[in-house]
């Protein structure tokens, strides 16, 4: 058992190479979600790990403020917003489990996605007391959906979980964390960090508003490419719910809640963008990883 | 119905919003007849029905109206 005496090499954390620093910061940030069964839970708000963390955050931000594009034009916002989101290119992971994955890589994509989706909108949750007004309603209305709407077998997150056993793949949260590529912890990193800092509660939603208007078309060609390995239906249903639930949320987010909160707090407009484009980067990164491993 | 202590005028969420180039947003809970005549009940906070005419799973938007713009 991990508890009380806490000893970190400090220096260490902003200097270790990037996959430690990504590995030190994803075990830091799910002290704040499940924890782990042989870490005591007080370690939590240990100072010690707070200030490694911080160390560990700033080299993550920079290296995300160095890719960061900033938009040519902010206005009419959503207009933009959503052009911007669409005009970020990349390599399309779905479209390749759409038309040509093979049967192992569809299954590695899932290990790739169940670090993240086994606790399904959590990060996004965090931002819900540090905006206000019309946003931080439609925020709840988007994640109660994601939540089941009521009903605990439809969470998100379960629908996956269900998804991952049809497959017969483990369930488990954070079963194949060591197995995936670093970039899997990145993005789930990258959500975390806007998530649980109040100051970038902008770029947090904007993240989101990219994530959802990200997901619709490609949860469509994951279901059409899970259905033509025959893999389980259980988890080509996840992506059918994800085709209706994220045509919703991508206007929510955008419309509903970011537009609210940039309109209230016109500050924050800069920041929504540079979440938007973090979540396309860290998905581009993520899809690179998964294709460049594959052709190896 | 009296209003609530605070409540300000105006600072409800609308039942229907039309997007611009994109779905209807319902909130709330409705039966929807699609074009075909069959009758559909939402399950979410808020459903997006298809405007553009080209969904695969009507009456919901699927996005596809992303697809079509020139």
């Amino acid at each position: 058992m991990v508890s009380g005496e806490v000893d970190v090499a400090l220096p260490a954390g902003a200097d270790a190479d990037h996959e430690d620093r990504q590995i030190a910061l994803w075990a830091l940030y799910e002290l704040h979600y499940g924890g782990f069964e042989d870490v005591d839970d007080d370690l939590e708000w240990h100072p010690t790990l707070l200030t490694l963390r911080h160390q560990l955050e700033g080299v993550f931000l920079a290296e995300l403020r160095e890719r960061y594009v900033a938009p040519e034009s902010t206005e009419p916002f959503a207009e933009q917003l959503f052009a911007y989101i669409a005009g970020i290119d990349g390599p399309s992971l779905a479209r390749f489990v759409q038309r040509n994955a093979t049967r192992d890589q569809a299954l590695d994509v899932l290990r790739a996605r169940s670090v993240y989706q086994l606790k399904e909108a959590d990060p996004t949750t965090w931002a819900i007391p540090r905006i206000s007004g019309a946003a931080k309603v439609a925020l709840v209305e988007l994640q109660y959906d994601e939540y089941g709407a009521g009903v605990p077998d439809k969470q998100h997150s379960h629908l996956f979980a269900q998804g991952l056993a049809a497959c017969r793949l483990d369930p488990a949260y954070g079963a194949y964390v060591d197995d995936v590529p670093v970039e899997v912890l990145e993005l789930n990193n990258g959500l975390s960090f806007l998530g649980l800092h109040r100051r970038w509660r902008g770029a947090a939603m904007g993240f989101l508003a990219a994530f959802e208007a990200t997901s619709s078309l490609p949860a469509r060609q994951m279901a059409q490419g899970l259905r033509r390995l025959g893999l389980a239906e259980e988890m080509a249903y996840y992506y059918d719910e994800h085709i209706e639930a994220d045509a919703v949320h991508e206007q929510l987010a955008v419309r509903q809640i970011c537009a609210p909160v940039v309109a209230e707090h016109p500050e924050l407009v800069d920041d929504v963008f540079f979440g938007a484009f973090t979540c396309v980067d860290l998905e581009n990164r993520l899809a690179q990883a998964l294709l460049d491993g594959w052709a190896a | 119905m009296s209003a609530a202590p605070g409540h300000q005028q105006g600072r409800e969420s609308p039942d229907v919003v039309v997007c611009p180039d994109g779905p209807l947003l319902l909130r709330g809970d409705h039966l929807v007849e699609a074009a075909d005549g069959s009758r559909h009940r939402t399950t979410r906070p808020v459903s997006a029905i298809c405007r553009c005419g080209k969904t695969g799973r009507s009456p919901w938007c699927d996005g596809t109206h992303k697809l079509l713009r020139g």
